[in-house]
């Protein structure tokens, strides 16, 4: 199969990053080191590749929203310059992908979705949005550069001037960028202040190299952003976030928004009735093993669950994941036997995030 | 990569550095660089005795766990404790500071069965795109 190139490839060629195929694309898993990637990424700022994310832009009068009642976020009763966190569902409630809406205007809205869901995305928000209503999938027109790092609003004030500070954690605005006005984001998959840019593709590498140039500022895989997702408590879709579970029992009940309407509904208010029987929690191991994909779980020699994804965590010194267990056996601080490919190991039923105290409601006067 | 002047290799890209009966080993610079950052190294207990090529013990890294094959017959003598706390050494200086074990070894002929450090490196060569 061949895999598709985002526009900084060379400039992750010339950085002697290690690739690798993910969702697709040829993307750069670390530069070096994953955990001294990691550990950068808290202390100080980097960035990341991510324009194999896709974005649409959805316009259609906010008074007949039929995105409103398409995906969970409730896009109508978002202000503008605000952006949420979400699901688009199948009629089970469970996950095709989770997103973030941007309301850009009254009657506009940018959709950013997971590279591996593009397709799929597109067709079921399409078929639910009214003939008045337009689409527009402007995912190859468009790159994304994440920054993050509690040194990133030092990064970007240079870079496009005070005003940066004026976002809050969710919100964005357009700010003057290489030429151009381009929307950047205070919102991240780090758990640290950060900021997400979008801008047109012929200037993702002048975009990227001004970025680099910064002394502050030092490049991230993904294999970076995946134990800094974790130790944050994000989950990911494709691990945590399937289609065989539903948000109620990944714990996100707080973006459904059940006042009003949207695919999966119905299924989700009937689990609500009925309760869950598997839940999302994190387990902390005693030790550095590292918790894997689909590794089974057992309490007093039961098997209750699996593991969705794990990493070695640099700063607990630990490995930690998030798991599937059956509800009534998610307790805090109960142990658990987590069955490795090589061997066994124990932990502790631990509710993440795993890092706290981090630098991402950062607010400066 | 590094390779060592002096030390014998497997095909699995473990080495050993023989002084009389003892043997000293641990991991290439090749196998460190495609694990990737070590997290994790099982110390084998001392006094576990491990033919040629079976598994000596595990380790590791943000990518995946994997063996460790013996590259020689032996009794481990003494492991490298400092792995415990710092398994980043076997990325840092694998064939000094990130020894793993030393083993106590009685058939030196054993070595035919492993590749010198010229010869390693063309197997290396013959491995890389």
């Amino acid at each position: 199969m061949d895999h598709k190139n985002t526009v900084l490839y060379d400039e992750h060629i010339k950085l002697k990053a290690l690739m690798a195929p993910f969702a697709g694309w040829n993307m750069p898993i670390h530069y070096g080191s994953i955990i001294e990637e990691t550990k950068y990424t808290r202390t100080a700022a980097a960035a990341f590749d991510i324009c194999h994310m896709g974005e649409f832009i959805v316009t259609e009068d906010p008074a007949k929203s039929t995105l409103d009642e398409t995906i969970t976020n409730p896009v109508v009763k978002m202000k503008p310059l605000t952006c949420r966190y979400g699901f688009l569902l199948n009629d089970n409630g469970t996950p095709i992908d989770d997103l973030i809406v941007y309301r850009m205007k009254e009657d506009k809205w940018m959709i950013v979705v997971n590279a591996s869901n593009i397709e799929h995305d597109a067709k079921k928000i399409k078929a639910n949005l009214s003939k008045e209503a337009g689409f527009e999938d402007i995912s190859g027109a468009s790159v994304k550069i994440d920054l993050q790092g509690p040194k990133s609003m030092e990064v970007m004030k240079k870079l496009v001037g005070d005003s940066i500070k004026k976002l809050k954690y969710f919100q964005f605005d357009t700010f003057d960028l290489l030429g151009g006005r381009h929307i950047i984001s205070r919102t991240g998959y780090t758990g640290e202040l950060g900021y997400e840019l979008y801008i047109s593709a012929d200037k993702g590498v002048e975009l990227w190299k001004k970025l680099l140039a910064d002394p502050l500022v030092k490049p991230a895989g993904l294999g970076a952003r995946d134990i800094l997702r974790l130790e944050a408590g994000l989950p990911l879709y494709g691990d945590e976030l399937t289609e065989s579970v539903t948000p109620l029992e990944a714990g996100m009940e707080k973006f459904l928004d059940f006042e009003k309407e949207f695919i999966g509904r119905e299924a989700l208010l009937k689990q609500k009735r009925t309760g869950i029987t598997k839940k999302l929690t994190g387990v902390a191991i005693e030790g550095r093993r590292t918790p894997r994909h689909t590794n089974r779980v057992h309490i007093n020699n039961s098997d209750c669950g699996f593991v969705t994804s794990g990493v070695f965590s640099p700063h607990l010194n630990k490995g930690i994941g998030f798991m599937y267990l059956d509800t009534d056996k998610v307790i805090e601080g109960n142990e658990v036997l987590i069955k490795l490919d090589k061997g066994e190991t124990s932990g502790r039923i631990t509710t993440p995030p795993f890092i706290k105290n981090t630098s991402i409601k950062y607010q400066e006067a | 990569m590094n390779v060592k002047d002096g030390y014998f290799y497997s095909k699995e890209h473990e080495w050993v550095k023989i002084e009389g009966n003892k043997a000293k080993a641990g991991i290439s610079d090749y196998a460190q660089h495609k694990l990737g950052d070590i997290t994790y190294v099982d110390l084998p207990v001392a006094g576990k005795a491990v033919k040629q090529f079976e598994v000596l013990t595990g380790i590791e890294s943000v990518k995946a766990a994997s063996d460790i094959y013996s590259p020689m017959t032996g009794k481990v003598v003494v492991v490298n404790s400092k792995l415990e706390n710092a398994p980043e050494l076997v990325n840092k200086s694998p064939y000094e500071e990130g020894w793993i074990v030393e083993m106590e070894i009685s058939n030196l002929s054993e070595t035919s069965n492993l590749m010198n450090a010229a010869a390693y490196k063309t197997f290396l060569s013959g491995l890389e795109e």
